[in-house]
């Protein structure tokens, strides 16, 4: 990538960064309970460089963000500004400090204006401290102009696109004059134009001495912006390079970085009848003419970008979203759209992406949250006996080995990896014939991951259909017999396992046809 | 930021909207006015109406004590817009205006030379005290305010009680009362009662805070959208905390304004107030999730619901359909604010849709 004659101010320093360090990360560790997000991460950002972080989804670029953001702060570890150590206490801090940050999910305020948005605590003022208005106003249409927005300040934030939302975050970026500009995923709402002229202002900051901190999982945006790239893997540091002497497959590689067989132990197993077939499902504006099958002791697994539309598709399955179009047959029988009881009666089952909000009644006991599918079935006379409930619920604790102290304290006190496995345990109490998994391993750690893995694995040995949405590749690609890879709604590509690499899912995900042209260089 | 970016050529999809955006912020404003003349409206026709049944309501001294109980409403309402701004709820108004209005009453008995300011500063001292208290609780220990003012509701209350008791003065008389304080209760400028224009100057600077200053601004903001309020560094906790005092301290002077209008005070003082007021503020159209909504809105509804009241009996009505007028009044602006959120939600994301797959 042609990244240097890019550039069109002379006198920038040159693309390794070779300006002052503003703002590192020094072995910096973050834990969420028993999960460690980040364990001796760290980073150098020097004045004048756009440089890239990357790494899989759950290596800790997010939990690193807000660290620079001042929302959580390090357990261990340095922040060094200008070289010497701050405590970043909260955003306001983070701010005072000359870093602006983009998040990767809007944070506006609906009920205000766009300029209120963008100015929030730091309207223009005029004498008495009263809000000036009218400089509010064209303050926030000059930062529109240079970001070629064509948005009305005074509008309300309320009912605007995604994409629009992510411009009005990147204005706010803008407005502080920001020494350290820090971008997570700023690119996956916008469209090719819109990028172009994000990128022409990052690299316009760049230009004049300010830190770019550009997070993605385009290849192709990275190498085009970035003059240094930094690796994350598992909340570790991996390493620090010229984008110049780096290839897509190297920072591929870095990323995943171990064996992917050893870790996902997937039992091979031959296909039997087709028990799930999904013809032409379509919810307009979220997915198109979702087609696919998945047969009994398969795992078939949904790839893609977050936000490409997986977790839809699976809840319109399921029956907790509606659907415009398109059929769901379990074992050939029709399913009926909308209802999810209709659905688990068909035998299906859902394990949703937040467990948290979906999955579990945070406040209810281990026990009351494993058997809360199976509540008609364990009733006497219309009431609930808790020493049947306590019965199942020993039982699938003992298979699925939760670790609770008690089966009746509240779930809110488990591990997230335990949480999961209560979670699994509600559904697979119901006996399904096809188990669906959203995100099954989502901050949860290793250990853990990898009992998780182990227990798919074994039942879809036992004759389960499996469909599992999962962002994380190596997850992907180790348990899978089939990857189904969707891009905006649609599913663009079925990969066999043999097929499947990180190469073959990353191209289709982001678009780009499997074997075609390849990502830059 | 001297680098010059070279802006590129607008293609046609963006330049569109420029001027359809501008349609849409005038159409925010225009539903905001279309919202407070609506209030405007049902007042006016139940004014009509009640005239046309009954022709003395107009009268000079009828639409004076009709401005003299919304006064004390209108305060109230003023304040607990702040705080249902900020996505919180004050229930225990009604218990620190009795609370307050008791205080001020026992410094005049006590020290019958006391200047009428000094006794409204005591009585929103009072006030200031109580909703420190509700902000404190609320803002530190972070339990949800519906269930903390519904606790001081009563402790409010029960300490008023206690102190009356204990005092061995369970009711103040008029004739207790200096006459100074009195004729505050009864004063007029050009015809129209003191408290009213105070409840009108209260409205007015509160509307022009909430407008004007970073931090009524703020306040919008956390009620908006609480984790993006955090995000962008506004000190939610301690602008949380002002409302509440401040809406504390307005509870106060509604107390004391409660003293010098019906200058007879016992421990019911303000019971049953806190939903009245809750319900002015609703019916005015600010959004009880928060982030929407103005004082002058909540004004015009605190007197709306105040009309109803006076206006009912005068027509012959049994009061019993006085609560049963407010609360389809209640279900009319809530379903009224509702469609014309959708509608504007419809039309905004209409003008926003520039590139579709």
């Amino acid at each position: 990538m042609d990244h240097a004659s890019a550039s069109p101010a002379p006198g920038r320093p040159g693309g390794a960064g070779d300006g002052a360090v503003v703002l590192a990360l020094e072995g910096v560790g973050k834990s969420f309970g028993a999960v460690a997000a980040l364990r001796g991460a760290q980073l150098e950002l020097r004045a004048g460089e756009a440089h890239a972080l990357v790494g899989e989804n759950g290596a800790g670029k997010s939990t690193l963000v807000k660290i620079l953001a001042g929302v959580h702060g390090p357990d261990t570890g340095r922040v060094l500004l200008d070289e010497q150590p701050v405590t970043l206490a909260d955003p306001a801090a983070a701010r005072a400090a000359g870093i602006a940050v983009i998040y990767q999910e809007p944070t506006l305020f609906p009920d205000l204006s766009v300029a209120e948005n963008i100015f929030m605590g730091r309207q223009p003022l005029l004498a008495g401290r009263r809000i000036d208005r009218r400089a509010l106003a064209g303050r926030c249409r000059e930062l529109f102009d240079r970001l070629g927005v064509a948005l009305d300040p005074d509008r309300p934030a309320r009912g605007l696109s995604i994409a629009d939302q992510q411009m009005v975050e990147i204005a706010k970026a803008l407005s502080f004059d920001a020494r350290v500009l820090v971008m997570d995923e700023p690119t996956a709402a916008l469209s090719g134009v819109e990028v172009e002229r994000l990128f022409a202002v990052a690299r316009s900051l760049r230009d004049s001495g300010a830190a770019v901190l550009f997070i993605s999982h385009r290849f192709d945006e990275v190498f085009d912006l970035c003059d240094r790239i930094t690796v994350m893997r598992d909340g570790q540091w991996v390493s620090t390079d010229r984008a110049a002497d780096l290839t897509v497959d190297q920072v591929v590689r870095r990323m995943v970085g171990r064996e992917v067989a050893s870790l996902f132990p997937k039992i091979d197993v031959e296909p039997g009848e087709v028990v799930l077939e999904v013809r032409g499902l379509t919810s307009r504006g979220v997915f198109a003419d979702v087609s696919f099958d998945v047969r009994a002791g398969e795992i078939v697994a949904l790839a893609g970008l977050v936000g490409a539309g997986r977790s839809e598709i699976v809840r319109a399955v399921f029956g907790v979203d509606h659907y415009d179009a398109g059929t769901v047959r379990v074992a050939g029988e029709e399913l009926r759209g909308g209802s999810p009881a209709a659905a688990m009666a068909a035998g299906l089952a859902l394990v949703p992406e937040d467990r948290r909000q979906q999955g579990l009644v945070m406040e209810l006991s281990v026990e009351r949250n494993a058997t809360l599918t199976r509540r008609w079935e364990l009733a006497r006379g219309g009431l609930l006996s808790s020493r049947a409930e306590r019965a199942q619920a020993a039982e699938w604790s003992k298979r699925m080995q939760v670790k609770a102290a008690r089966l009746s304290d509240p779930v809110a006190t488990l591990s997230g990896g335990n949480q999961q496995k209560v979670v699994l345990a509600k559904w697979l109490a119901t006996d399904p014939r096809v188990l669906i998994v959203d995100e099954p391993t989502r901050g949860i750690d290793v250990g853990t991951k990898s009992e998780v893995h182990r227990l798919l694995s074994q039942l879809a040995a036992e004759g389960m259909a499996v469909v599992m949405v999962s962002s994380e590749l190596p997850e992907v690609l180790g348990m899978a017999d089939r990857v189904l890879v969707v891009h905006e709604g649609r599913l663009v590509d079925d990969i066999p396992r043999a097929r499947a690499d990180e190469d073959s899912v990353m191209l289709a995900a982001t678009g780009q046809v499997a074997g075609g042209a390849g990502v830059a260089p | 930021m001297s680098a010059p970016v070279t802006p590129a050529p607008l293609p046609e999809e963006l330049a569109a909207p420029e001027r359809t955006g501008r349609r849409g912020a005038a159409l925010v404003q225009r539903l905001v006015v279309v919202r407070e003349l609506g209030i405007l409206a049902a007042l006016l026709l139940l004014v009509v109406v009640t005239v046309i049944a009954n022709p003395r309501f107009l009268s000079g001294q009828n639409v004076r004590d009709l401005l003299l109980s919304a006064a004390i409403l209108t305060v109230l309402a003023a304040g607990q817009t702040m705080v249902i701004i900020t996505r919180n709820v004050d229930l225990s108004v009604g218990s620190v205006l009795g609370l307050s209005a008791y205080a001020t009453g026992t410094l005049l008995v006590v020290a019958p030379g006391t200047p009428v300011a000094v006794a409204v500063l005591a009585g929103m001292a009072v006030g200031a005290v109580c909703g420190l208290l509700n902000g404190l609780i609320v803002a530190a220990a972070g339990v949800p305010s519906l269930v903390v003012t519904l606790g001081t509701l009563y402790a409010f209350r029960g300490l008023d009680s206690l102190w009356a008791s204990s005092a061995d003065r369970l009711q103040i008389n008029a004739a207790d009362l200096p006459g100074g304080f009195k004729s505050l209760g009864t004063a007029r400028l050009l015809g129209v009662p003191v408290l009213f224009l105070v409840a009108v100057v209260v409205v007015l600077l509160v509307g022009y805070y909430l407008r004007t200053f970073r931090s009524g601004r703020e306040l919008y903001g956390i009620g908006s959208a609480p984790e993006a309020a955090r995000l962008s560094g506004i000190p939610v906790g301690r602008r949380v905390l002002t409302a509440f005092v401040v809406n504390g301290a307005l509870a106060g002077l509604a107390g004391v304004l409660y003293a010098a209008r019906f200058q007879t005070l016992d421990t019911t003082a303000g019971t049953g107030q806190e939903l009245f007021v809750v319900a002015a503020a609703v019916v005015g159209g600010v959004a009880i999730f928060g982030g929407s909504g103005s004082v002058y809105g909540a004004a015009l509804g605190a007197l709306l619901l105040t009309t109803i009241g006076t206006a009912l009996p005068q027509l012959g009505l049994d009061p019993f359909w006085r609560d049963a007028a407010v609360g389809a009044l209640i279900l009319a602006a809530i379903a009224l604010d509702r469609a014309l959120t959708l509608r504007l939600a419809a039309r905004l994301r209409g003008r926003n849709a520039r590139r579709d797959r």
